[in-house]
């Protein structure tokens, strides 16, 4: 079996990563812990006094307990102050993604540079559709019957009952309309795969990784949104806390990229092949945006615009900036020079480490989280040249994928009632809930992205693009494109009458010209 | 006729113009190329990844003068393009059989 080799490395590199993970996944089937506390809400009140954990959610605002009494006629009343500030966020969070694709393109080879942005760009149209058809609905719906814990109902498929009027989640009266809250969600659901994307650049078939994404959104993204932020989610009911995404975004989408790459093969680089990043300055804007972004990332998901969104933002930023400036003094010393894409790195990866902590933490833990988190992705980048094991091109693994799990423990050590009430007391029940949501990503991650690769690879033939292809370029053989014209980029331009567009013929094209 | 090829660091272009000017020598060709002599490239990181870089962006001036200039133009140009450091570059001679201006047809000494 060709896939034995691969998986077999995946296992053992797995293992060595993760022997932090005693607990893992298991932890879960223990007994729920008390006062489960929601996660990225916001903390308005309970005009109703209810303490059932339970309830769910009637979709004209009002709340139902389990047994589908009525608690709460009144629908909360809406904040204008707190709808701008989401709608401002959810659009911040969807320009995270075209910074992504710069982020990733500047580090990829000229010749793939389109391919690159299209597998950020092309993430932003399917997950959209797909989420608004089936996808929220999945995250964010109550479930019913055994899968509860793990995967929301058919409630609000196609948005059916996401209208203009507020809301109750998971216990706290939301003041922002239901619609908005379903679009600030989406953006999340958007950037989440096109983040896996950074592994398998230069060498995977368009085709396949769009229908790839699309159905990753919804096997494990979705069941893992609704396990932490859903109503009645198994790890939100075990107390995990995750404000805005650690486990459901940056971990999923790590450990599904380091399983992919592994099923999909290395690039076929031949030894004097230059694979250095084509235009940092690129990837130095994307990080900019990213780092923008992420503002509304962290501060959006305090559901308001309160003091937990600006503790939100301030840890935040601190955490990015403190990391950008240790994984440069790392490089300094190791390399013995301070590198841009070194600090581009770092950013990113403080932003990945504090994104479960940032409603949660002090600037004080703003700091030590940012500095440990180029140590961790830094090591693991290391060891990745050294075993030479997997090729996860732009190490979306080492930054997303460990720097998720390091924000998450982090998280478990450094949470604040004085931050934010909704942190425990007990602290041993907290740091198993972590463990727990940290075992749960990764096995939803992993699993999920095997049987999606494995069933991929059977209908497409092979996910990977062929040798020829791979050598001319993904721009070329998968979009009849270039992104630079160098000279004439070896190519004859012809212009047909003055018309018509010019017509391009290229030696590298696949369709031959005629001359 | 002699051809002169000199390979040198593309930010000593300048110097090396100014010096050219000063024998009348305003015709040449410069071409943007890589090479590898003594200096054996760099290193370069990328996320602690080491990449060496073995072939360096240099210039390569092409003129064509009289044999009689020749030494004093070669020397204008070393002088001109030496840092002292290592990779500053070489300089090639080789005889010209002809030239031919293609405007008017000259040919020879006429033609540069």
């Amino acid at each position: 079996m060709r896939l034995i080799p691969p998986i077999k490395r995946l296992a053992v590199l797995l293992g060595a990563c993760l022997a932090l993970l005693p607990l893992g996944a298991v932890v879960h089937a223990q007994e729920a812990t008390p006062a489960p506390a929601p996660a990225a809400a916001t903390v308005t009140g309970d005009p109703n006094g209810i303490t059932n954990p339970d309830f769910i959610t009637k979709y004209d605002g009002s709340m139902k307990d389990d047994k589908g009494k009525v608690l709460n006629e009144k629908a909360p009343d809406l904040s204008a102050g707190d709808t701008a500030w989401v709608l401002g966020a959810s659009a911040l969070v969807l320009f995270m993604t075209p910074g992504l694709a710069l982020f990733y393109a500047g580090m990829a080879r000229a010749k793939n540079v389109l391919n690159v942005l299209m597998q950020s760009f092309i993430a932003m149209a399917i997950v959209t559709v797909v989420w608004v058809v089936v996808g929220y609905s999945l995250a964010f719906a109550p479930g019913s019957g055994a899968t509860a814990g793990f995967l929301g109902g058919p409630d609000f498929v196609m948005l059916k009952g996401v209208g203009q009027t507020t809301f109750t989640w998971n216990g706290t009266a939301m003041t922002i309309p239901h619609q908005v809250f379903m679009a600030f969600q989406m953006m999340f659901a958007v950037i989440t795969p096109a983040l896996i994307s950074g592994a398998i650049v230069e060498r995977m078939k368009f085709s396949a990784y769009c229908v790839f994404i699309a159905v990753w959104s919804l096997l494990v993204y979705a069941p893992m949104a609704h396990m932490v932020w859903g109503a009645g989610g198994m790890l939100f009911k075990m107390g995990a806390l995750d404000f805005a995404g650690g486990t459901v975004i940056h971990m999923t989408s790590g450990f599904s990229a380091l399983v992919l790459v592994f099923l999909l093969g290395k690039r076929r680089l031949s030894s004097h092949e230059d694979t250095r990043p084509h235009n940092l300055p690129m990837t130095l804007i994307g990080t900019g945006i990213l780092w923008f972004g992420w503002f509304g990332f962290n501060a959006g998901s305090a559901g308001a615009a309160n003091g937990l969104a600006g503790s939100a933002f301030m840890v935040t930023h601190i955490a990015a900036a403190t990391a950008g400036l240790v994984w440069v003094l790392l490089e300094w010393v190791h390399v013995k020079q301070p590198t841009a894409l070194g600090f581009a790195s770092g950013a990113v990866a403080g932003l990945v480490a504090i994104t479960p902590a940032s409603g949660f933490v002090s600037p004080t833990s703003a700091l030590i989280i940012g500095a440990v988190v180029p140590f961790i992705s830094y090591g693991m980048i290391q060891l990745k040249n050294k075993l030479k094991a997997y090729d996860d091109t732009l190490d979306v693994f080492a930054v997303h994928g460990m720097g998720g799990v390091w924000g998450a423990v982090a998280t478990g050590i450094f949470a604040d009632k004085a931050v934010n009430s909704l942190v425990p007391d007990d602290r041993g029940a907290l740091m198993k809930a972590q463990f727990a949501s940290i075992g749960m990503a990764i096995l939803l991650g992993v699993v999920g992205t095997v049987v999606i690769t494995l069933i991929l690879k059977a209908i497409f033939k092979g996910i990977a693009v062929s040798a020829n292809e791979e050598e001319a370029g993904l721009d070329l053989t998968q979009h009849g494109e270039t992104g630079y014209v160098h000279g004439n980029g070896g190519a004859e331009v012809t212009f047909s009458g003055g018309h018509g567009a010019p017509t391009m013929a290229s030696s590298l094209h696949p369709a031959e010209s005629t001359h | 006729m002699v051809r002169i090829e000199a390979v040198i660091r593309p930010q000593r272009l300048d110097e090396v113009k100014a010096a050219l000017d000063d024998f009348g020598v305003t015709g040449m060709t410069v071409t943007e190329v890589r090479g590898a002599g003594k200096q054996k490239g760099y290193t370069q990181h990328y996320r602690g990844a080491e990449y060496t870089v073995n072939l360096i962006q240099k210039l390569k001036l092409e003129i064509v003068v009289a044999e009689a200039d020749v030494d004093r133009i070669v020397e204008a140009i070393a002088t001109a393009a030496r840092t002292g450091e290592i990779g500053d570059g070489k300089i090639f001679l080789s005889p010209v059989l002809d030239a031919i201006r293609i405007r008017t047809g000259e040919r020879g000494g006429e033609a540069v």
